[in-house]
């Protein structure tokens, strides 16, 4: 394989990029900004980026600071930070399993998060920030659950995979009976909750899913290097100095972390976790699990899937998940269709 | 195709036991069947079904028994086998063990078609469902199918994979954002959407059943052009295998197979996903074995599923797609404990 891209040493560390995901990942983060801003500035009440500019340096005035920093800001940044961890889980698993489907839904993880808030939602009746709780509770706790079902002298990929799909199968269908069983208020709101989204998020989410990002994704990308040994086979890791077991373990509890997290403060975000990383690849051109370009990706997938649930289909409160869905599902066609003209004229 | 012959997967077990093994299969599934004639709501003695079977006398029995047991059982015969074999056929295809039938946009394409059919041309009965639904789901799998081939060549695993992804996700969307908007079609959608083998009339399993059959000869058919396809893209082309054929070829069965599954019983996820890796770590990885395994023991767990959800809450009734999943998942999850796992 040739070796591409520029060579960054000091004393310490050195590391390769390539010229061509460093632009993408600008490209991407000038299209999260771009979209960012229109998100701050559209809606019911326009505004100015001139306004949005001062009541962000602390400089607006008292209606605009209410919409712009109350309302606007903490939903986007929500949004960013649960589109960054879902694209790094997923981008993680993928990269462990091999397999273009992987993502978090797989280790029975938002399967096990969703029985987690609609038993919180029938037995305790709990607010949000319980519901959450219950939500992360329940997504970790299946994953524990699937992990230890599939240890046998190891985790071998396969077998988490598969016995994580009998897992969440049995939690879909946990999840259907309690929802025929609860009351109709009750079952409203499982349901409301399953479709996800962020509607009404604050800064109590922004400060709680910012934590874990800032915590988990440096280690994501420090654990994430390894992740192309890995692919070489568990001896091959190891005759690298990789410990196989062991960066495998903490890759997955990252990427469950990611995931728990993301999915408490947002509900079950569907194909984001597939997508980004598949479209970050294709952008790129590398055959790595691209980390980064992959969470920008995720972050604009999501605030785009935002902006369209909010301002196209405004009335009618459709799941983040949905335009998501769309945006990424239509972006992913246009580039399978793109290929595939370019392999008819080759 | 001789070049097959040489092509010999390994398997765990010999032709006899695996034989053996399917032979006791097929019994466990005519057992399973003949208790979904006798249990039910209304209590009917075994004597009696089995009377009742045989001559249709015109009592309430009789009219139980024959109108609405024995359609029932067979549906859930025919959907059952159907999405077994599909499931197989799309992981042997997309050598992916977590592809499922409903990857290749086949089901979302049948649910966005019988939207549409309710939403915009106002046809309810199920019967009409069934043609849309097939027509969409043929739709999906011809776009997918030529978005996951690369253009000069045929497709390729991976990519089949992704553009059924893809699609499904912009179905799944579509379909949502026109239920979200009019609610009318959801009350009527949400009906079919269930997944359920009850109610389903003998009209229906007469219109569906030569789609299943066609699609049932067709995979059988395949079985040895698949086990080249399992060596890899370079192996297969090196033996003479017609690669592009056996993909199209198998993603047709696919269609007709789910698709008529779909029409008539609703979108049902555990079976077609599962059952294959049951019928692999049973049968090893030779495709011969582990299609007609996956066409006999599919309909066991469906149709054992469906007699569960008749007992357990009774008289009311715990819809089938619940059941299969909550008997199903422990024993494939024992399973994938127990057994050495056979890889595609």
């Amino acid at each position: 394989m040739k070796v591409r891209g520029r060579v960054v040493r000091t004393r310490h560390v050195s590391f390769r990029f390539a010229d061509r995901t460093v632009l993408v990942s600008l490209a991407l983060l000038l299209a999260v900004i771009g979209v960012g801003l229109v998100t701050l500035t559209s809606g019911d009440f326009e505004l100015t980026v001139a306004e949005v500019a001062n009541s962000l340096i602390g400089r607006g005035d008292g209606a605009s600071d209410f919409i712009v920093l109350t309302l606007r800001l903490p939903r986007l940044l929500t949004g960013i930070l649960v589109g960054i961890a879902l694209a790094v889980s997923g981008g993680i698993l993928q990269g462990l399993s091999g397999n273009p489907l992987a993502s978090p839904d797989i280790l029975g993880f938002v399967q096990g998060s969703a029985t987690g808030a609609i038993l919180v939602i029938v037995l305790v009746d709990g607010g949000m920030a319980e519901v959450g709780a219950g939500a992360l509770v329940g997504g970790v706790a299946t994953s524990v659950v699937v992990y230890l079902l599939a240890f046998k002298q190891g985790v071998q990929g396969f077998r988490l995979i598969l016995i994580g799909i009998g897992v969440s199968f049995i939690m879909l269908s946990l999840n259907q009976y309690l929802i025929t069983r609860a009351s109709l208020s009750d079952a409203i709101a499982a349901q409301a909750w399953q479709v996800g989204g962020l509607n009404g998020r604050g800064w109590d989410h922004v400060r709680v899913v910012g934590s874990a990002v800032a915590v988990l994704l440096p280690l994501a990308l420090y654990f994430g290097r390894r992740l192309a040994l890995l692919e070489m086979g568990d001896a091959t890791a190891r005759g690298l100095g990789v410990d196989a077991e062991r960066t495998r373990f903490a890759l997955i509890a990252i990427s469950v972390g990611l995931a728990a997290v993301a999915t408490a403060a947002a509900g079950p975000v569907s194909f984001l976790a597939l997508a980004a990383p598949q479209l970050a690849r294709r952008l790129t051109g590398s055959a790595g699990a691209g980390l980064v370009p992959a969470a920008l990706m995720g972050a604009l997938l999501l605030v785009a899937g935002d902006l369209a649930v909010q301002r196209l289909f405004s009335p009618a409160q459709l799941p983040v998940g949905i335009a998501t869905g769309a945006i990424g599902g239509l972006y992913l066609i246009w580039l399978l269709a793109h290929e595939w003209r370019r392999g008819i004229a080759r | 195709m001789g070049t097959a012959e040489q092509v010999r997967p390994r398997g765990g077990t010999s032709h006899v036991a695996r034989a053996a093994g399917l032979l006791v299969a097929v019994g466990v599934l005519v057992f399973v069947f003949v208790l979904s004639l006798w249990v039910g709501t209304r209590d009917i003695p075994f004597a009696e079904t089995w009377q009742v079977l045989l001559h249709d006398d015109g009592s309430d029995e009789a009219v139980i028994i024959h109108d609405l047991r024995v359609p029932r059982g067979l549906m859930g015969l025919l959907v059952g086998g159907a999405l077994g074999l599909a499931g197989a056929l799309m992981q042997a295809l997309t050598r992916n063990p977590l592809a499922d039938p409903g990857l290749l946009g086949v089901e979302m394409g049948a649910s966005a078609a019988v939207v549409v059919a309710i939403a915009f041309t106002g046809v309810t009965s199920v019967t009409g469902y069934i043609w849309f639904a097939f027509a969409g789901a043929a739709a999906a799998s011809v776009v997918v199918y030529v978005l996951g081939s690369s253009g000069r060549s045929a497709a390729t695993p991976e990519r089949l994979v992704l553009a059924g992804a893809a699609i499904t996700a912009v179905l799944v969307a579509f379909v949502s954002a026109v239920l979200v908007l009019d609610a009318e079609a959801f009350n009527s959608f949400r009906f079919w959407n269930v997944g359920a083998l009850a109610g389903r009339k003998m009209d229906a399993v007469t219109q569906v059943a030569p789609f299943i059959l066609v699609g049932v000869g067709l995979a059988l058919g395949l079985a040895r052009s698949l086990n080249v396809l399992a060596l890899g893209d370079h192996t297969g082309k090196a033996l003479g295998a017609n690669l592009g054929r056996t993909r199209a070829l198998g993603a047709l069965a696919v269609t007709l197979l789910c698709g008529a599954a779909t029409a008539a019983a609703g979108p049902i996820a555990f079976i077609g996903l599962t059952i294959p890796h049951v019928a692999r770590m049973i049968a090893g990885s030779d495709q011969r074995w582990v299609l007609p395994y996956s066409i006999v023991l599919a309909p066991i767990l469906l149709i054992g599923a469906d007699v569960v959800g008749r007992v357990v809450i009774a008289p009311a009734e715990l819809q089938v797609g619940i059941v299969t999943a909550f008997l199903g998942a422990p024993v494939f999850i024992a399973l994938c404990r127990r057994r050495k796992l056979a890889h595609l």
